[in-house]
């Protein structure tokens, strides 16, 4: 039973991540953001599932500490995850300390075979919550019919009444559990006994995000000699077409004002080119380039069909974990753009000029898109995507800067068998010379 | 034209520049008539803008000079000048004789005097490396306990253009530091003339003398620095304000590192089809001589009795096929797989020199940046198996079946070597080099599993010129089928 994927599987039991903190310290957008980030590199699988435990401290008085663990559904697969959540309804009673109710969730945890790592966000910037909660409370339903300033109050003086019942993560009483405590949006973290590979991947996750306010703007190279044959890989130049692509795109970029812009592009010629255009400084990564098609480099799809029938097929299958022979796969780019994702987290406004599937890749990431989804994402040419994260997720906006390309984007075919004729499995290429 | 600081050009769009690709490491820069223009980063990413200046804090046996040690071997490793400058190592220059404790009473005023100008001399060197011999990182290993010190060390690193990150150890688990005198202490040119019971009481007397003026960074007072704080080998960590890349990769390196004792076992995949008709790359499986290779692999890991041995392969046949025959759990890792030889995977020596004869020159003037047409390079092997390092400082007892280029790549890492020393390292078949981390560095024991193997090592010959001859190229080649 090996497991075939591009890496091993670090834990054998799976982990349960508890967030704590007061409302509005950020759990919610932690919690999304790492789940997204773990089910991208693909943690959700076979066995291994990260459960998510919140604590809100609100003052109900109504139930029993042990029947406020909703147990719902564990799915294993790698395009679904569910977050938990576990209202804590305290029962205020001066001998109940929350530190007990943590202690109710490590017991669950025992009783399952689960390893506990907690994420605590403490924050006393006041300008800080109230942007959070500006931005994501007040949008909720429960206030509606509000006046703004009189919802953030009545939140804040919300808040002050859980402050009473809050007990941090203590240096000294919590030390033999697995945690990190991260103080006002990153500038400090305490990290404390982490107990294997996915915790410490968290960690390094964790203290690499930021909420700087910016925009990633990812867009492929301008058209290349070998996309308009309808050949995939290589590393050809642009084409006329794609030349003038590169010249708009200097102008949209010059247009957007964008302070201090990083730009990036892949070691293939025709993104380089393209950067070239815009002339500004430009790193070139090798983990940006193109996906490898291995012994189907520049071939068309009717020369694959026409050579291995077999293998065009099982791509169609499954297009996320096919692997071209002596190439690579989705599953392998992935992996491969995992330390682009960490840099683009840590850094402010960039542009990244790539190809069609490294950026359905890191199109993926942002957006929350499965791994069945991903390899079917439309990133056309000449099309720029500027996402800016808003809220608890990430606002798109769609630039075609108005110079004709080829299509290079191939629907999956309605007929994947490997017995299908050579029309059904050509039936969705796009249109070449 | 293009600005290096990143501003666009006011008057409109610039005509493209020319691109041409750079012969050994297959990189398009930019071009003027035909010669290459200069650019600002050829590399994978900018690590940092302005140098970066590690600063230790701790008590002495705290594992400073360690984590120097270490820290610097990773960061010369993934391609990230950097050298440590160990202020001990300037009093031992300066005094040549230790005498005792004494020396490092806060009363000493000579004492004082001396190390003061200790610290000086090594910040002065540290300066020249930084500014004028192309360093990116320096590691400033001595005691700083006190503000003051590292005040000093502030406004010399903002006077540079550096900036500063403290790593302080802290520890007071007896065993831990009992264990680091006896590794590391013991054998220092300081105790050279005392007994082991004079040397541990000397060396506690001079733990003493640091005690009473040390100040542990502060989450609050010095909450404007950037720094990590280590807390007992690593159970807890306090990280603050890390203001960069390099910073953030130092922080989760050191998070990663611990110094459980434990042995890595590197040895190549058995002797393989490819291998004995002198082909490279490929994915071929075993000979039969490869095969018994695995066998006796299997008898020897079982009698090393390891505890909770974990197995790891590349995903090319041969090292699965070795792996096979231990008939214990292994994990595959695709970035363990070999070098891609691109256009020449699977091709004999004769048949590079005969179809490349450029590119195989190119390879023999620079082994470690030379990148195959369409396939790798060292340097591009490094990058790829760099979060296998990082699983590797994590795990325990660790068995890893890989390649020649790979192995070398990984043993550079444990072995301090050098980009021009990795690519030559001999890694031949049948072998398994055992690396038991010791004191500052690595014990290597190397144990040849006595079945015979064809030779994959090929040296560099002595005519690199483009226009050499065939033979002279193919003088190192090794005797094959």
């Amino acid at each position: 039973d090996i497991i075939q994927t591009s890496r091993p599987q670090f834990t054998n039991s799976p982990t349960m991540i508890v967030m704590v903190g007061l409302p509005a310290r950020g759990k919610t957008y932690i919690s999304r953001k790492l789940t997204r980030y773990l089910n991208w590199i693909g943690v959700q699988t076979q066995g291994e599932c990260i459960l998510y435990i919140f604590i809100y401290l609100y003052r109900d008085y109504s139930k029993e500490p042990k029947d406020c663990i909703y147990t719902g559904t564990c799915t294993n697969n790698l395009s679904s995850f569910k977050l938990w959540y576990v209202t804590h309804n305290v029962v205020f009673d001066a001998t109940n300390t929350t530190r007990e109710r943590r202690g109710v969730i490590i017991s669950f945890a025992k009783e399952k075979g689960y390893k506990v790592f907690f994420i605590e966000s403490i924050c006393d910037d006041p300008e800080i919550i109230e942007a959070n909660i500006m931005e994501v409370k007040l949008s909720s339903p429960d206030y509606e019919d509000c006046d703004k300033e009189e919802a953030l109050d009545d939140f804040v003086k919300r808040i002050e009444c859980y402050k009473t019942n809050y007990v941090s993560l203590d240096e000294e009483k919590d030390r033999h559990l697995s945690y990190i405590k991260i103080f006002n949006v990153g500038s400090r973290y305490l990290v404390n006994r982490v107990q294997d590979h996915i915790q410490s991947r968290i960690v390094y996750y964790l203290m690499n995000i930021h909420v700087t306010p910016r925009s990633i703007y990812l867009s492929r190279h301008g058209e290349s000699e070998l996309n308009l044959l309808g050949r995939i890989g290589g590393d050809s130049g642009l084409s006329t077409q794609g030349k003038k692509y590169a010249s708009a795109l200097a102008e949209f970029i010059r247009n957007q004002a964008i302070k201090d812009l990083k730009v990036w592009t892949s070691h293939m010629k025709r993104t380089i080119q393209t950067a070239e255009a815009l002339g500004v400084a430009y790193e070139q990564w090798k983990a940006l380039n193109e996906i490898d098609a291995g012994m189907c480099e520049e071939m068309t799809y009717e020369k694959i069909q026409e050579n291995y029938p077999e293998e065009f097929a099982m791509r169609d299958q499954d297009k996320y974990r096919y692997r071209y022979p002596k190439g690579e796969s989705y599953e392998d780019l992935v992996h491969r753009l995992e330390p682009v994702i960490m840099e683009l987290e840590r850094q402010e406004n960039v542009l990244v000029i790539c190809h069609q599937a490294v950026m359905r890749c890191l199109l993926a990431y942002f957006l929350d898109k499965s791994a069945d989804e991903l390899p079917y994402l439309k990133c056309p040419l000449h099309t720029v995507l500027k996402l800016t994260p808003v809220a608890y997720g990430c606002k798109v906006e769609s630039f075609y800067l108005n110079i004709k390309a080829v299509n290079t984007h191939r629907e999956r075919p309605a007929n994947v068998d490997v017995t299908r004729g050579p029309e059904e499995a050509l039936r969705t290429v796009p249109d070449h010379f | 034209m293009s600005a290096a600081d990143g501003s666009m050009d006011p008057c409109g769009p610039t005509p493209s520049r020319e691109l041409t690709q750079n012969p050994l490491k297959k990189i398009w820069m930019p071009c003027k008539n035909g010669l290459p223009e200069k650019h600002i980063s050829q590399r994978r990413v900018c690590m940092t803008n302005c140098p970066t200046l590690i600063v230790t804090v701790g008590l002495p046996a705290r594992g400073k000079t360690y984590i120097s040690k270490k820290l610097t071997r990773y960061l010369n490793w993934i391609g990230v000048p950097t050298k440590e400058f160990n202020v001990g190592q300037y009093r031992r220059e300066c005094v040549k004789i230790y005498k005792s404790f004494e020396f490092f009473r806060p009363d000493n005023e000579e004492g004082l005097k001396i190390r003061k100008e200790c610290a000086s001399a090594a910040l002065n060197d540290v300066r020249q490396y930084l500014t004028e011999e192309g360093g990116q990182v320096a590691v400033f290993d001595a005691t700083n306990t006190t503000r003051e010190r590292r005040e000093t060390i502030n406004r010399f690193a903002e006077q540079n253009g550096f900036k500063v990150f403290f790593v302080e150890s802290v520890c007071e688990d007896p065993d831990v530091i009992a264990e680091n005198i006896v590794q590391v202490k013991l054998g220092s040119p300081d105790y050279t003339h005392c007994n082991t019971e004079q040397a541990v009481e000397d060396f506690m007397k001079r733990i003493k003398c640091y005690e009473n003026s040390y100040q542990p960074l502060d989450e609050v007072l010095d909450r404007d620095l950037s720094f990590i704080k280590i807390i007992d080998v690593g159970r807890r960590y306090l990280v603050n304000r890390v203001q960069d890349h390099i910073q953030s990769r130092i922080v989760y390196y050191l998070m990663n590192i611990h110094i459980t004792p434990r042995s890595i076992y590197l040895c190549r995949h058995g002797e393989s089809d490819l291998n004995v008709k002198g082909r490279i790359g490929g994915d071929s499986g075993l000979t039969f001589r490869g095969k018994e290779f695995a066998h006796y692999l299997g008898q020897f890991i079982h009698a090393q009795g390891i505890s909770d041995l974990k197995v790891w392969t590349s995903q090319m046949k041969r090292t699965i096929q070795t792996a096979e025959a231990l008939g214990v759990p292994y994990e595959q890792w695709k970035a363990l797989n070999e070098i891609d030889a691109g256009v020449c995977e699977e091709l004999m020596y004769e048949e590079i020199q005969q179809r490349y004869p450029l590119e195989f020159a190119l390879r023999d003037q620079d082994k470690y940046r030379y990148r195959y047409p369409k396939g790798e390079s060292y340097e591009d092997l490094v990058q790829r198996l760099e979060p296998v390092i990082m699983e590797l400082e994590r795990q325990e007892n660790v068995l890893v079946i890989c390649h020649q280029a790979v192995m070398r790549c990984l043993l550079a890492y444990f072995l301090d070597k050098s980009a021009e020393e990795l690519p030559y390292l001999k890694c031949p078949l049948h072998t398994v080099l055992k690396l038991t981390p010791v004191a500052y560095g690595c014990k290597v024991e190397s144990i040849y599993l006595n079945v015979d193997a064809v030779n994959t090592h090929r040296e560099r010959p002595e005519n690199v010129n483009v226009h050499r001859s065939a033979a002279d190229a193919l003088q190192t080649v090794p005797a094959h089928l």
